[in-house]
């Protein structure tokens, strides 16, 4: 994909007010919650990977930074979240998913600072390295992380001390609704913001946003940590939709799934974080246990023709698509 | 026993298996560190050749009986043949493709390649039956070491000689370090840059492939080899520095010994240690120890 195609599609310099389709993932997410009551929980698991992909796709779509160790975020999230659930007296889950917010902020700012001091190759090592060390730290520290055993035991109160969690999954899924919807505001408003255009225009040319005297190093950083932020109230959703945190959420599977599915969505659009994980995990759910092998035979052909035929993923397809039939 | 010989003895038995440990991870990364270097192409998929190699010699060997030496040269060859085909058909499109292109692009070839082994092999690890002049001990200066340890060993160092040679004496290493260098100079000066990345590709990728092949006992080849082992692969060669021989080759025996020394020694920290110690060299040189600056 050119860099004039992707800024034409979002930034600053794009039309920002809200258009109907926008409207679309939000509607559809409702009409699954009254049509599909049954699939709530694998709604919810939805409804966090858009969460983290959405995250995921400030640094990568937006930010042009390549990491394939988001996890790392996704793990504090869910571990800290879990903490203040297992080992205080505070069971309110938004306080919870405060907290995880912070946390996973905090790390992103402190390994941002190292990893985003780095360029290429060395950045997805780097990033790489740190979730490696942080499921490293969680595995050892099992007195504390329940290691290989999960951490259980997380006491999670009614939401506003009013919804409780129920056993169908039905207030937790308008939860993650709930969640998932301030976090595309603010994502929303972010790249249509300065602050979005500045992210874009060093992704597309760095050096020249030195030279009109961008601090390019901490738009970085800040763009790193908001991301961060954001994958750890993935992550603490995940706990508390789960009421369990196991060591698989720091591993690289999150990291690599959540890089492929932001792909086939389409990177850098912010609704291409919606349509992936959605598309990924149906077809998971539906194949991945029976036919492990041509789940990740189909996972990998996909990504291969993407990246060949279809840079902009599935919603550049659809768009593509909508634009030959007349529409917008 | 005096704590003295108590160390030594400890060290020494560190040592040794540091270093066979590094020349594995050394001859499975130079080929990736080369085509880095030269091609600036990011593949995480070199370990699929390193695993195709360790399948190549189970087969060989559990299969057809063929004996070990042979079956090494099976693993080299069949991967570097096979290589070519992957290079002019699906890498050589992405070689002016930005990174994030080159990164999907390789993570989509290591899904194929772990379905593949999968719908082949199954979840088992491929069986390596060594020969029996390679089992057992060897006793050198009143210690026992493995034979096939010291096999290892002083293969990895044949055959960084032999690259040494080959890079820096002859003319096709002149091409390749002149193409390392700056690519563009050397198309200009009628070096047919086109053909010398191929046969680059094919010998780094056979190279995974021996170093697989000979890793098979240490690395087990089973499905999923490719993702499980890139940190390491990847640790070693941005250590080490892209495009640089001795890079990897240094990088190599620092992270063998000292990933073998934290196991020993330290082994609640696991692999803790090889991961800050690798943050840190590259906080002080993001270029890797022997890398060329930007």
């Amino acid at each position: 994909m050119t860099a004039e195609a992707r800024s034409a599609q979002a930034g600053y310099a794009g039309a920002t007010r809200y258009r109907w389709y926008e409207a679309v993932p939000f509607i559809v997410a409702i009409g699954f919650y009254f049509a599909m009551p049954d699939y709530l929980s694998l709604g919810s698991r939805i409804l966090i990977f858009v969460l983290f992909a959405l995250s995921l796709d400030l640094v990568l779509g937006f930010g042009g930074i390549v990491t394939l160790g988001h996890s790392a975020f996704l793990g504090t999230g869910a571990y800290v979240a879990g903490f203040i659930g297992a080992y205080s007296p505070v069971s309110d889950p938004i306080i919870q998913l405060l907290g995880a917010v912070l946390a996973a902020g905090l790390v992103g700012f402190l390994t941002g600072c190292i990893i985003l001091r780095t360029k290429g190759l060395t950045v997805i090592m780097l990033t790489l390295a740190f979730a490696a060390i942080l499921l490293e730290l969680a595995n050892k520290a099992s007195a504390i992380t329940g290691g290989t055993d999960g951490l259980s035991g997380i006491q999670v109160a009614p939401i506003f001390g009013r919804f409780e969690f129920d056993l169908y999954g039905q207030t937790g899924y308008l939860y993650c609704l709930g969640v998932l919807l301030v976090a595309w505001y603010l994502v929303r408003r972010l790249v249509h913001s300065p602050f979005g255009t500045s992210l874009t225009g060093i992704r597309d040319n760095a050096s020249r946003m030195h030279a009109i005297g961008a601090p390019v190093y901490w738009r970085l950083v800040a763009a790193y940590s908001i991301s961060a932020a954001i994958a750890g109230a993935a992550g603490a959703l995940l706990t508390q939709i789960n009421q369990l945190v196991g060591l698989d959420v720091l591993g690289f599977e999150p990291s690599g799934e959540v890089v492929v599915m932001l792909i086939l969505g389409g990177v850098g659009q912010i609704y291409g974080a919606f349509l992936g994980p959605a598309v990924f995990l149906v077809l998971q759910d539906a194949l991945a246990k029976q036919f492990p092998e041509f789940w990740y035979l189909g996972i990998g052909i996909g990504l291969l023709f993407v990246v060949w035929y279809a840079p902009t993923g599935l919603i550049g397809l659809i768009s593509r698509v909508a634009r030959r039939w007349g529409r917008p | 026993m005096n704590p003295v010989s108590d160390l030594a003895a400890s060290l020494i038995s560190i040592g040794f298996y540091g270093i066979s440990y590094a020349m594995i991870l050394y001859v499975i990364s130079v080929g990736l560190s080369i085509t880095m270097g030269m091609m600036g192409f990011v593949n995480l998929a070199h370990g699929v050749f390193a695993m195709a190699g360790g399948f190549v010699l189970s087969i060989c060997l559990a299969r057809y009986g063929i004996p070990f030496p042979l079956a090494l040269a099976a693993a080299f060859l069949s991967v570097s043949v096979a290589s070519v085909a992957l290079e002019r058909g699906l890498y050589a499109r992405f070689y002016g493709a930005g990174e994030l292109t080159q990164v999907l692009f390789s993570i989509g070839l290591i899904y194929v390649a772990i379905a593949l082994a999968r719908l082949e092999f199954g979840t088992q690890a491929a069986p390596i039956m060594l020969p029996d002049y390679l089992k057992g001990q060897v006793k050198i200066l009143g210690h026992d070491f493995p034979t096939y340890r010291l096999f290892v060993i002083v293969f990895g160092f044949a055959i960084a000689f032999a690259l040494w040679i080959a890079i820096e004496k002859t003319r096709f290493g002149a091409f390749v370090r002149a193409a390392v260098d700056n690519r563009a100079m050397a198309q200009s000066i009628g070096i047919d840059t086109r053909r010398l990345f191929t046969l680059t590709f094919a010998l780094g990728s056979g190279m995974a492939a021996l170093g697989g092949a000979l890793g098979a006992d240490v690395l087990a080849p089973q499905w999923n080899y490719p993702l499980e082992h890139l940190v390491y692969f990847l640790i070693v060669v941005s250590v080490g520095g892209f495009g640089s021989l001795h890079g990897p080759f240094v990088a190599a025996l620092l992270i063998g010994i000292a990933d073998t020394l934290g196991k020993y020694w330290f082994p609640e920290f696991g692999a803790f240690l090889i991961y800050a110690a690798t943050i840190g060299l590259l906080l002080w040189r993001p270029h890797g120890l022997f890398g060329a600056c930007s």
